[in-house]
């Protein structure tokens, strides 16, 4: 019987309500009175030399509060870099500096030149037009391979070159990995590019600014997954203000997919400009600053190389992957193409000898950073098409193969630095082949044959390092941050509770998934248990959302402080009972001396410690509040199977999904129902990267993809119902929960077997093709067949 | 948006006379003029609305059983009221954009427009319309030239357009995958004097006649008289969605679709 409360049921998302019935409460939303609003004249070329700027005329034009500049941040700090990647000589990363407003060049095509604050926005954008500006048009930097080679125009004047970092993970050695590809009996290699992908959250990014000069203090309303993080690098690293004086509320938030992770340029000069001009301000980003401004993701081109012995058991990888960083380094740049891909390039196999080589390259294209998955549907996109290119090579069936190659043993600690808790990749399979019936595949392809269209079948193996993750250890491979996660338990008197949490819910649920932990944990019903999220003046130092954290970070920090919570209550209740307190056993929201009828109820103990008249005050303090910081000692691995038939019409090359079945293993589940839901829109996701997005810049960076004319997303037409089944499941051994998080997988796992499902169709028939780039077009799938 | 007046007249005269103010333009569904405004793109010092002038709106046969189609008329009333007269036309502008735009778009706007993805201009070339105005009749084979580029003088406003109705027709759309515009559409028309095949979305000249096709189709109207028929890939369009070889290829398989859909 399913539950119907509590852990493992499906309640209903509550925060929908307000959502779908236009009541939730967007940073757009939020309007102060007296607010200017905000312009931003952004540069239309990709790299230039700032000559002169000149916004006298526009500082006249009507309405104009004041015009800001590159000029007006000097002394001021830069958006920082909250990872610093060391390179394979252990040397830092080149870092260059990011001005809140462009000094000395513009570098892509959206970098903010000037802002002009005025009483409205339509006067705002007069007066930036008034700007006199003289920037002298440099020769851009866009295509990676150019810009890695020596001699290459410099985004960053004062830089050595155009790289980042030459990072190296795994075996260093190269005599030795040349060693294991020279004696291996197959070598499979595989070149291919992960496209760059805007993320577009349907909210662009707003910023709402406010500062009281009779309390010397800031308020940042802004689209954010972690308004913690905001308010830290924004007052230590940018301006340098005290973080008792700033306030930042992030509230609901239509949606992150990581872009909204990072601390953006907007925040800051919001921030600045609300003191600077005596005036709340407002910024809310149009959907072509959105594409011009929000961090990007992926833009990987990768050689793979993987060797096989004479029994096809996987004896060696090698790949070479260059990382695309764009115009500067965004808060979590560095740490994707290496600590959240390099990491990962072990996938589900025992490949005992892996060496991953990346080097990050600037461009004059907009910055690319962590975009759902980040660094991990890169690694799992390039393993997976190599194996499959392998498993057709040597003409085993590529599900065998897999099967052959994977880790079956557990902790399993990799070559490339992690190691895995738990997991059971046979199980996972086998659901995965129950569930898409691949048995009654070749039924389905003589059907689709029938009709004239060819059938393919794509399935693939993903792993993924979420509920990121042990501050020590990512201290250690150069966070600047901690990654821990903090929940504050507040039972009020009349025994309903408030849990205020770092994680910040921008579309997963959590209001409704965490009080279901709680409830379950005293015995009460889910509607007495709250969450509070996304302010900083009332909710713990929490590091945000992101890598699928929430749940395994920062609800394990709220386990931990309701346990604190039942102990402290447990303590009272043995005093009401007059029994020894180890007597105490709490169930259903009964308090109950162990083998007696005698028990005090949930309410009257909380009352108790609200109004303690009759409370142990010599041993304990009376309120019932506690908060748990909660650093996980692991990060976790949910991994998966994912199955995807397509269709393909040979006329026009277009690729239709016909199927889609994903099996995860997530651990636990306290919501099916969520995490059915968090599987749908990252498959959708995926299937948007693999068949539909691609965000192209033209040789002189300008972006030929910048509004829904050109930049296609993913319809509910081009989905299909999708079957998912989570009942593979290895609890994660390292938190309290036995929670994963499921959050990326979808994004994950689905781009392989969409590629791979094609190039099956193709060979069905009769046309061997290796691979074709994501987006796998009409147009790339037809070129492809008459190659 | 920069700032502009704002008319409402009741009459196409009225209309015509707001016309003829300094700058100023016609506002028809604004589906695609709105954007462009707020793009700051463009800046009309007048907007003549045409949305309030009955005399341009509707659907209705002529004596001669030729369809004919106010020039305000929006895809959506098109989609409605011309689907027993005129089928292929109907399920045409049923599938233009979305219900937002097919309830505000008209017609007009779009032949005005002359977008060289649009669909209507495959469906007007191909049935050989007659585009009228306030002060002329134009054929279609005269109205088109080249993308964004029509035979319209600065303030003449389409107020019909006037639909020889085809023994059978067809229009097949192959849609540009982000803005579900025709990649490749294809519109056939099989009338009693010969067949015509007009082809959007394909050409850097915008929507042309494809007459091999029409003359292989007027002798043998089965999608086979064209399948050894080739398009030159070099005017065709090459973007991120699709080269120029392969929407000269598209051309042939939409054409012979929309042949078989005929019958
Ligand atoms: C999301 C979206 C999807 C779309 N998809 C498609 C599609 O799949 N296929 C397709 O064909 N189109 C598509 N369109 C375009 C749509 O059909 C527009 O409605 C049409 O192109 C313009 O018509 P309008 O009435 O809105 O004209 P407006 O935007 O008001 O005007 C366009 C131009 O025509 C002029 N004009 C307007 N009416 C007249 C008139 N009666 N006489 C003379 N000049 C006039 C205006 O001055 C202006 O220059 C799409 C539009 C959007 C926004």
């Amino acid at each position: 019987m399913p539950k119907d409360s509590g852990i493992g049921a499906s309640s209903k998302r509550r925060e929908d309500v307000r959502f779908l019935t236009g009541a939730g409460n967007y940073t757009d939303d939020i309007n102060i009175h007296g607010q200017a609003y905000v312009y931003f004249l952004r540069s239309d070329i990709a790299h230039g030399r700032i000559n002169s700027i000149d916004t006298a005329d526009a500082e006249a034009m009507p309405g104009v509060v004041r015009v800001f500049t590159g000029a007006d941040f000097e002394g001021v700090g830069g958006m920082p870099c909250g990872w610093q990647v060391t390179d394979r000589h252990g040397q830092p990363m080149q870092e260059p500096p990011h001005p809140i407003l462009a000094q000395g060049k513009v570098r892509h095509v959206g970098d903010p030149i000037a802002a002009v604050v005025a009483d409205s926005l339509e006067q705002a954008r007069d007066a930036a037009e008034a700007i006199a500006f003289d920037i002298e048009e440099l020769p851009a930097v866009v295509d990676m391979r150019e810009a890695a080679k020596g001699g290459a125009t410099k985004v960053h004047d004062d830089l050595t070159s155009n790289i980042c970092y030459d990072w190296v993970l795994g075996e260093t050695d190269d005599a030795k990995v040349d060693e294991v590809f020279q004696n291996a009996a197959h070598v499979t290699t595989l070149e291919l590019t992960n496209n760059r992908l805007v993320a577009n959250p349907m909210e662009p990014r707003v910023c709402v600014a406010e500062y009281s000069r009779g309390t010397d203090e800031y308020t940042l309303y802004t689209t954010s997954q972690n308004p913690h993080v905001i308010r830290l690098l924004m007052c230590a690293f940018v301006l340098g203000l005290p973080e008792h004086k700033v306030r930042v509320v992030a509230p609901d938030v239509g949606g992150g997919f990581g872009t909204k992770i990072f601390h953006y340029a907007e925040e800051a000069f919001c921030t600045f400009a609300a003191k600077a001009c005596n005036r709340p301000v407002k910024w809310t980003a149009s959907r072509s600053e959105a594409f011009m401004s929000d961090a990007q993701g992926r833009d990987h081109v990768t050689k793979i190389e993987l060797a096989l012995d004479s029994d096809n058991n996987f004896v060696g990888l090698r790949t070479d992957t260059l990382a695309n960083m764009g115009a500067y380094l965004s808060t979590f740049s560095s740490s994707v193409p290496t600590w959240l891909h390099g990491t990962l390039m072990a996938g589900n196999y025992k490949t005992p000898v892996i060496q991953v080589n990346v080097k990050a390259i600037f461009t004059n294209t907009v910055p690319v950073d962590a975009y759902r998955g980040a660094g991990r549907p890169e690694a799992t996109f390039q393993l997976e098409r190599v194996i499959d290119k392998a498993a057709r090579e040597l003409g085993v069936d590529p599900i065998k193969l897999r099967r052959q190659n994977f880790i079956t043993e557990f902790p399993y600690d990799t070559p490339v630095a992690l190691t895995y808790d738990t997991g059971d990749y046979n199980g996972t399979m086998d659901k995965l082949e129950a569930a898409a019936d691949i048995a009654g595949f070749p039924a389905r392809r003589a059907e689709s044959e029938a009709r004239g269209k060819l059938r393919g079948l794509g399935v693939n193996c993903y792993i993924e390092a979420c509920g990121i993750a042990p501050s020590n250890i990512v201290g250690m491979l150069g966070a600047r941050a901690g990654l821990y996660d903090a929940a504050t338990v507040r039972v009020n008197a009349t025994g309903t509770i408030s849990v205020m949490v770092g994680a910040h819910s921008h579309g997963q649920g959590h209001e409704t998934a965490f009080p279901q932990v709680v409830a379950e944990m005293i015995g009460i019903d889910e509607s007495m248990v709250e969450i509070v999220h996304g302010d900083t003046s009332k909710i713990p130092f929490g590091m945000g959302t992101y890598g699928s954290r929430s749940l395994a970070v920062c609800g394990s920090a709220m386990v931990r402080a309701t346990e604190k919570i039942i102990n402290k209550a447990k303590k009272i209740a043995a005093h009401l009972l007059e029994a020894s307190e180890a007597d105490i056993e709490l169930k259903d929201g009964q308090f109950t001396v162990a083998g007696t009828d005698k028990s005090v109820a949930w309410g009257d103990v909380t009352l108790t410690a609200y109004v303690p008249h009759n409370f142990p005050l010599e041993d304990i303090e009376p309120g019932l509040e506690e908060t748990a910081f909660y650093d996980p000692a692991n990060f976790t691995f949910p991994a998966g199977a994912y199955a995807c038939e397509v269709e393909v019409d040979p006329e026009t090359g277009k690729v239709t999904i016909e199927r889609f079945t994903a099996a995860d293993d997530f651990g636990n589940i306290v919501n099916p129902m969520i995490v059915d839901g968090q599987v749908h829109g990252g498959i959708g996701q995926g299937i948007g990267q693999a068949l539909l997005e691609n965000c192209v810049y033209d040789e002189n960076g300008q972006l030929l993809s910048a509004s829904y004319m050109d930049y296609a997303m993913p319809r509910a037409d081009d989905v299909p119902f999708y079957t998912v089944d989570h009942s593979s499941q290895t609890p994660c051994t390292h938190n309290p929960l036995g929670v994963k998080g499921c959050g990326e997988a979808g994004a994950i796992g689905s781009p392989p077997a969409v590629v791979n499902a094609v190039i099956d169709a193709l060979q069905s028939g009769g046309k061997t093709v290796d691979h074709i780039d994501m987006p796998v077009s009409p147009s790339r799938v037809w070129a492809a067949m008459n190659g | 948006m920069y700032s502009f007046e704002f008319e409402k007249p009741s009459t196409i005269a009225e209309a015509v006379a707001a016309l003829g103010a300094e700058e100023a333009q016609a506002l028809g569904g604004g589906q695609t003029l709105i954007p462009t405004l707020k793009q700051r793109l463009a800046a009309p010092a007048k907007l003549v609305s045409l949305s309030g002038i009955a005399e341009l709106k509707g659907v209705c046969v002529e004596d001669d059983g030729a369809l004919a189609i106010g020039g305000g008329t929006t895809h959506a009333t098109v989609a409605r009221e011309a689907a027993d007269k005129y089928p292929a036309l109907a399920d045409l502008a049923s599938h233009i954009g979305d219900p937002a735009v097919r309830n505000r778009g008209t017609i007009g706007g779009s032949l005005a427009n002359n977008d060289p993805s649009a669909c209507y201009p495959a469906a007007v070339l191909a049935s050989g319309a007659t585009i009228r105005t306030n002060s002329r009749d134009i054929a279609a084979d005269d109205f088109f030239q080249g993308m964004f580029t029509t035979a319209l003088a600065d303030g003449e406003i389409i107020t019909s357009v006037r639909f020889p109705v085809p023994q059978a027709a067809n229009y097949q759309k192959f849609l540009q995958p982000a803005s579900r515009f025709a990649l490749v559409g294809v519109f056939v028309a099989r009338f009693a004097d010969g067949v015509r095949v007009a082809v959007t979305g394909a050409s850097e000249d915008g929507v042309f006649r494809w007459t091999e096709a029409e003359q292989a189709l007027s002798a043998d109207f089965r999608p086979d008289a064209v399948k050894d028929l080739k398009v030159d890939p070099s005017g065709m369009i090459g973007d991120l969605h699709g080269s120029k070889e392969y929407r000269a290829h598209l051309v042939g398989v939409m054409t012979r679709r929309a042949v078989a859909a005929a019958g």
